[in-house]
């Protein structure tokens, strides 16, 4: 089996299970008593967050392992976890301002999950604007390798920040005392189908990315080896 | 606005940025197919001209 059909079924794979976790999101899950039907939000803003985590947690991996073998494969696999994780984290900001403003009354409130997570997008913001001005070189790939490490010391933060330190943001999956915050067995069947929906999503989406990258990365290599075979062919 | 317009615009929002996120890649990897072809064609004619060059008779022998 070739890599295009692996992408394939896994891109089949991702539509069937978005279409289940919609399906239950719109019409198995109950609403809320308290928050009322914008908490339905939380069902694609939790895997997001989770996607989110994993991407960076793989930038950390990726970094490591180029660090120590030095093979641009663990680069490119780092890049674009950077990539697809800075647009699942963009999504969970948005997502999470979209659900604050009608519970909180706010867009924006400097919570410490909240802010942990801003921070997190910034730091891998940084990442991406240093690889996209360090280019193809072999420097910039490794100050990237030792910024994507840094900053995903940053993931466990957010993660236990609800535990931490006093804070307005629902602790769903971890709560102070333990367990998760979710009362009716459909909504964590909606959140389970949820998250195995994006997880599949992530891996689509990675691959399709990191086989782009390893494209670039062909491409520079052809274009050294035709230069220089130009170069030997007019002398 | 009311919560079900939030929760409109929440989804919308998550499937417009994964859509042209993806539309983004295969762009890019259609893009850089055609590079590599190209360059792959080139390859080969400047190997193909190299063993042709190599396999004409010098002249004076």
């Amino acid at each position: 089996m070739n890599g295009r059909a692996v992408r394939l079924g896994l891109g089949l794979i991702t539509l069937a299970l978005m279409l289940a976790a919609l399906y239950m999101v719109f019409v198995y899950v109950p609403t809320e008593a308290d928050q009322g039907i914008v908490q339905r939000i939380f069902y694609f803003h939790v895997p997001c967050a989770w996607v989110a985590f994993a991407s960076f947690a793989l930038v950390a991996i990726a970094g490591i392992f180029y660090l120590w073998l030095g093979q641009q494969v663990w680069d490119d696999l780092g890049y674009a976890a950077a990539e697809t994780g800075m647009v699942f984290c963009t999504l969970v900001l948005v997502t999470g301002s979209i659900w604050a403003k009608p519970i909180w009354g706010a867009w924006w409130t400097w919570d410490s999950r909240l802010t942990t997570t801003l921070i997190l997008w910034l730091l891998y913001g940084g990442y991406l604007m240093l690889r996209a001005m360090a280019g193809d070189s072999e420097q910039g790939a490794r100050f990237g390798a030792v910024v994507g490490i840094v900053a995903a010391i940053d993931v466990p933060i957010v993660i236990v920040s609800v535990r931490l330190w006093r804070t307005i943001h629902p602790a769903v999956l971890v709560t102070r005392q333990g367990g998760h915050g979710l009362e009716d067995p459909r909504m964590v069947a909606t959140l389970l189908v949820s998250l195995a929906a994006f997880t599949a999503l992530f891996i689509w989406i990675l691959c399709l990315r990191f086989v782009t990258l390893r494209m670039h990365t062909r491409l520079g290599a052809l274009a050294r080896s035709l230069a220089l075979a130009e170069a030997a062919a007019q002398d | 606005m009311d919560n079900l317009s939030y929760l409109f615009v929440a989804y919308a929002i998550i499937f417009a940025v994964i859509f042209g996120y993806v539309l983004f890649i295969w762009r890019r990897q259609a893009a850089l197919e055609a590079e590599l072809r190209a360059m792959e064609t080139r390859m080969r004619a400047l190997d193909a001209g190299g063993i042709a060059k190599a396999a004409e008779p010098r002249s004076g022998s």
